[in-house]
């Protein structure tokens, strides 16, 4: 009975998928598509929960969702308009042809992919069995966690150097006469008083529950990413609301928070090549310490560097209207 | 006098003996430096900014090329790979790094074109005097130190997700470089070329996935050896959709239409590391998953596959080449052109002839050739695009019908020039006559004398449009020399040169020394070390 | 059908429904969104396969379970890095559509000199 209910909300929750994900495909207006997105991440959400993996649900919640929806959603905003669909004959019947080429394809590779996915080889190979074996040697208890902090901790590495080279490279597309400004893309010229209010009420309670979701990562679902994405979106609020302005490229203090993080992280590693034998080891005993320490630098940093992504560039406008302005020259703390 | 020398060379010797006795308890921490030295300089470039990004890069170049020489010197000493599981966990719950004789030499040719790249880019990207720090240096610096870091990672990497993370690290320093300048042209370069990367990316994920479903392990080794044991569709498909993906990463045709833009756009040194380095990265992998990963008999229509786009390209892109009217552009389609002779390998390498005369005899000419095409590619382009970047600066401008009397006033870069396109067009002696040479071997050999027409016309298309260039440039300059519209230092037309070189004299080393490159293949072990231990001469292409 | 069923054909689909976005869509910022479903369909697959691996107490194998994890960082760096791109391109292409437009930015772009380096002078 209970698995016939179970069963059922999977198939709902995958139909509703499905057709959000159609709805972000073939909607004709941008700011609908990132809208069907957003929400189509949280329910993506769900399915992990679904699918036995907590941890990813926060996460795909969080980043997959949240921070890329907001992202897509801002940017649907500060595009200019599409052009309207021309009316000119001669380009349509080659679309129509690109698009039955495109249908099919796409069929084929989903319905070959369906195939092999369902017929993987029988019983599962799996390494639970063997991230059980070696829990207990990293001294957490969340799986997940000591994958990300133990067994593939260059992974995690790796991704946090890739979070600042991201942030690097979005950073260099600021506009040379622009780049000791402040980004101009959150702030509101008039924040409505109920939404300066709901970020000053948001704030407190939403640190606590990065606070939180942090601190249980270790043993439970959660952790440095999620709380980071949160901290980050909290930022943003502030920003929009008009609490706090954008943060420019030039500031150091920003730019030493985003790489405290994989600095730490890289420091901690070499000294296990010291005195535990091997790069990113940790010492017997101080697995713990060691690893709450990245975590907690790793969370400030990736909430800095999200936060100041989502505060995106400064925008040529502002370039255009002080044309005189040398890069470089201003804004040094 | 002879003596005295023994002594000396006594004395050389016993101090190399001494301290490859040292790298060698250093293996482990060398290895993990290849990652670590690029990104930790990255990271303190980033946080201090300004002038210092500069300094500590060009601090990274020397110690860089250092770490990739004693690798590469440890290589060739052991005679075996150097392996290394992070955090003591061992695969296939922990992630391994391998350097064998080929990721040793890929490392150095990586380490030597971003040192030439960077020592030319201190004259594009110096911070002004009275400006704190601009976008650009800041920028082109920490990218650059990233890029290293990528590439390291990717050639040294034996996980495939371990890789994931590498080839977008790759892709998200090399995206930024092509827009560098910020024109319109250039942004749209980079957003065309970063979702071309983003498709291929996913797909080579979605692969990754399969794989691990179908045999729980993400290592290369281990995953060899699992699909020798049992051969589920499941590993087919997912090293064709990996394929898929990193060929539109690596532009071969018809995935190529982001390349010409974007690598002809970006600055003259972010082109160089581009072309010579970045494409190469997805390229290796290719070679990876279906020469090390698959067993060689699945792959072999799909191989005749491979190689049919290969041909493609070469042609198409010599083709297109030749109808150039900028210089940067025709060395972006050269690019894809000499791209297309890297995907000649598969065919050669997997065709049944040659499985059956390899099972004693260890590596076929065809993967040398492959591997060779790859290096002396690497040096001859960065070179090129360089040469191109001080012809722009003298002249004001790239269009290639008025850059006569080039010869005047750029003589060393237009030498530069014409050596590294000798090894292009595969003439001796150059490292790519030595590599087309034995490419056009191993179609005899086996007989497939079809690729072999493919590579002599790919030759005589090349020329023709390296002959364009160097006819204008080098001859019709006319009585009035023309003057510089700004001087260019010797310095950077010497490291012009000096690349160029390098590509010329790969092909002046004996075919066997190239038997190091087979370090740590399967069933090569003994082959290689019996070439290191015989004085090498009898392999050598020309009297 | 079960439930690791009907998850492996939900990926599948979305897979398809992306790569079908990604080749069809004429706007890059809709490109961008079907590349974000096609990686949320690879990531489900990986959802399935650790599923499918569940055992020694765990309702999953937790090695895809992380590697997905660190894989939707990787798409969110990939969007943000797209997203500045987008903007930014239809910042300069707004000023080139409108004449009005009081002195360009675009004073990095030499139309003649694409080998020198932009920035710094």
């Amino acid at each position: 009975m209970s698995v016939g209910i179970g069963l059922l909300t999977d198939v709902l929750l995958s139909g509703t998928v499905l057709m959000l994900g159609l709805w972000v495909i073939l909607t004709a207006d941008r700011l609908r598509a990132a809208i069907g997105f957003l929400i189509y991440g949280l329910l993506v959400a769900l399915v992990w929960v679904r699918l036995g993996a907590p941890d990813v649900a926060l996460t795909e919640a969080a980043i997959g969702g949240g921070m890329i929806g907001l992202l897509v959603l801002g940017a649907s905003t500060r595009l200019p308009p599409e052009p309207p669909r021309s009316p000119g004959a001669p380009a349509r019947p080659r679309r129509w042809i690109l698009h039955v080429i495109a249908a099919a394809l796409s069929a084929t590779v989903a319905l070959g992919l369906a195939l092999v996915v369902l017929g993987l080889p029988e019983p599962a190979p799996s390494l639970a069995a063997a991230v059980a074996a070696e829990l207990p040697a990293t001294a957490l208890e969340n799986p997940v966690t000591g994958v990300l902090m133990a067994f593939r901790a260059v992974d995690t590495l790796f991704e946090t150097v890739v979070l600042v080279l991201a942030l690097i490279a979005f950073w260099s597309l600021i506009p040379d006469a622009g780049w000791s400004r402040r980004p101009d893309w959150l702030p509101l010229p008039h924040p409505p008083p109920a939404l300066v209010l709901l970020a000053r009420i948001l704030l407190p309670i939403g640190v606590l529950v990065a606070l939180h979701l942090f601190w249980i990562g270790a043993s439970l679902p959660g952790g440095k990413f999620q709380a980071g994405a949160l901290l980050a979106a909290l930022w943003a609020l502030v920003m929009v609301a008009g609490l706090a302005r954008p943060i420019a490229a030039t500031e150091r203090l920003v730019r030493v928070l985003a790489v405290l993080g994989p600095l730490v992280f890289f420091v901690i590693g070499l000294g296990g090549l010291w005195l535990a034998g091997d790069f990113l080891a940790y010492p017997e005993g101080l697995e713990k310490p060691l690893i709450i320490i990245i975590e907690v630098v790793l969370m400030l940093s990736v909430a800095v560097m999200l936060g100041l992504i989502l505060a995106g560039l400064p925008s040529a406008d502002t370039a255009v209207r002080a044309p005189k302005a040398r890069p470089g020259t201003e804004g040094q703390p | 006098m002879s003596a005295g020398l023994m002594d000396w060379a006594g004395l050389m010797w016993m101090l190399m003996r001494a301290l490859m006795q040292a790298l060698v308890g250093w293996s482990d921490a060398l290895l993990v430096a290849l990652l670590v030295l690029p990104v930790l300089a990255m990271l303190l470039g980033f946080a201090l900014g300004g002038r210092a990004a500069e300094r500590i890069a060009l601090w990274t170049l020397p110690l860089g090329l250092a770490v990739a020489l004693a690798i590469g010197a440890l290589v060739l000493h052991q005679g075996m790979p150097l392996e290394y599981a992070m955090g003591g966990w061992a695969p296939p719950l922990g992630v391994a790094l391998r350097v064998d004789g080929l990721s040793a030499a890929l490392l150095l040719t990586t380490a030597l074109v971003i040192t030439g790249v960077g020592l030319y880019a201190r004259a594009d990207f110096a911070t002004p005097s009275g400006v704190a720090e601009t976008r650009a240096s800041l920028a082109f610096w920490t990218l650059l130190l990233g890029l290293w870091a990528a590439l390291n990672a990717v050639f040294i990497g034996r996980d495939l997700f371990n890789l994931y993370v590498a080839i977008e690290l790759l892709t998200f320093t090399a995206v930024p470089l092509v827009c560098l300048k910020g024109s319109p042209e250039n942004l749209q370069a980079a957003l065309r070329y970063l979702l071309f990367a983003l498709l291929g990316s996913v797909l080579y994920l979605l692969g990754v996935a399969l794989l691990y479903g179908a045999y729980g392990t993400l290592d290369i080794a281990q995953l060899a050896a699992a699909v020798r044991g049992s051969a589920e569709p499941a590993a087919l498909v997912a090293v064709v959709l990996m394929t898929a993906g990193l060929l539109a990463k690596t532009a071969l045709v018809p995935l190529h239409l982001w390349l010409p833009p974007a690598h002809a756009g970006a600055p003259a040194a972010a082109s160089a590391v581009l072309s010579a380095l970045v494409v190469k990265g997805s390229f290796y992998l290719i070679f990876k998953l279906w020469l090390d990963l698959l067993p060689p008999q699945y792959g072999q229509q799909i191989a005749q596959g491979l190689g049919a786009l290969g041909a493609l390209a070469i042609l198409f892109g010599g083709v297109l080449a030749i109808r150039q009217t900028r210089l940067k552009m025709l060395i972006a389609y050269s690019t894809l052109a000499q791209l297309g002779y890297l995907f000649l390998v598969f065919p050669l390498v997997l065709s049944p002839v040659t499985l059956l005369a390899a099972t004693g005899e260890g590596t076929p000419p065809a993967w040398t050739g492959g591997v060779l095409q790859l290096v002396s590619h690497a040096f001859a382009k960065a070179s090129m695009f360089m040469g191109a970047g001080l012809i722009a600066i003298a002249m004001g401008h790239d269009r290639i019908g008025e850059l006569g009397g080039l010869v005047r006033v750029l003589p060393v870069t237009l030498t530069a020039f014409a050596l590294a396109g000798l090894s292009l067009m595969g003439l001796p002696p150059s490292g790519g006559f030595a590599a087309k040479w034995l490419l056009l071997r191993a179609g005899l050999e086996t007989g497939q004398w079809w690729w072999m027409l493919v590579i002599l016309g790919g030759g005589v298309l090349t020329g023709t449009y390296l002959y364009r260039v160097l006819a204008v440039a080098g001859f019709s300059g006319g009585e009035s020399a023309p003057r510089p519209l700004q001087p260019v230092a010797r310095s950077r037309e010497l490291i012009v040169l000096g690349l160029a070189l390098v590509s010329l004299l790969l092909g002046l080393l004996p075919l066997s020394s190239f038997e190091v490159l087979k370090i740590g293949r399967e069933g090569d072990e003994t082959a290689a070390v019996e070439a290191l231990t015989q004085p090498a001469i009898t392999g050598a292409v020309w009297p | 059908m079960s439930q690791i069923t009907l998850y492996g054909l939900l990926g599948s689909a979305l897979v398809g429904l992306g790569l079908y976005g990604l080749i069809v869509s004429a706007d890059a910022l809709r490109k961008l969104l079907a590349f974000n479903l096609l990686g949320s369909g690879v990531f489900l697959l990986f959802g399935v396969i650790a599923r499918r691996g569940a055992g020694a107490g765990f309702s999953g194998d937790p090695i895809p379970q992380a590697l997905v994890i660190t894989g939707l960082v990787v798409a969110f760096a990939a969007t943000a890095l797209a997203v500045g791109l987008l903007v930014r391109l239809g910042e300069t292409a707004g000023l080139e559509d409108v004449d009005d437009a009081p002195a360009s930015p675009r004073s990095a772009a030499p139309e003649d000199a694409p080998g020198s380096a932009g920035g710094p002078q």
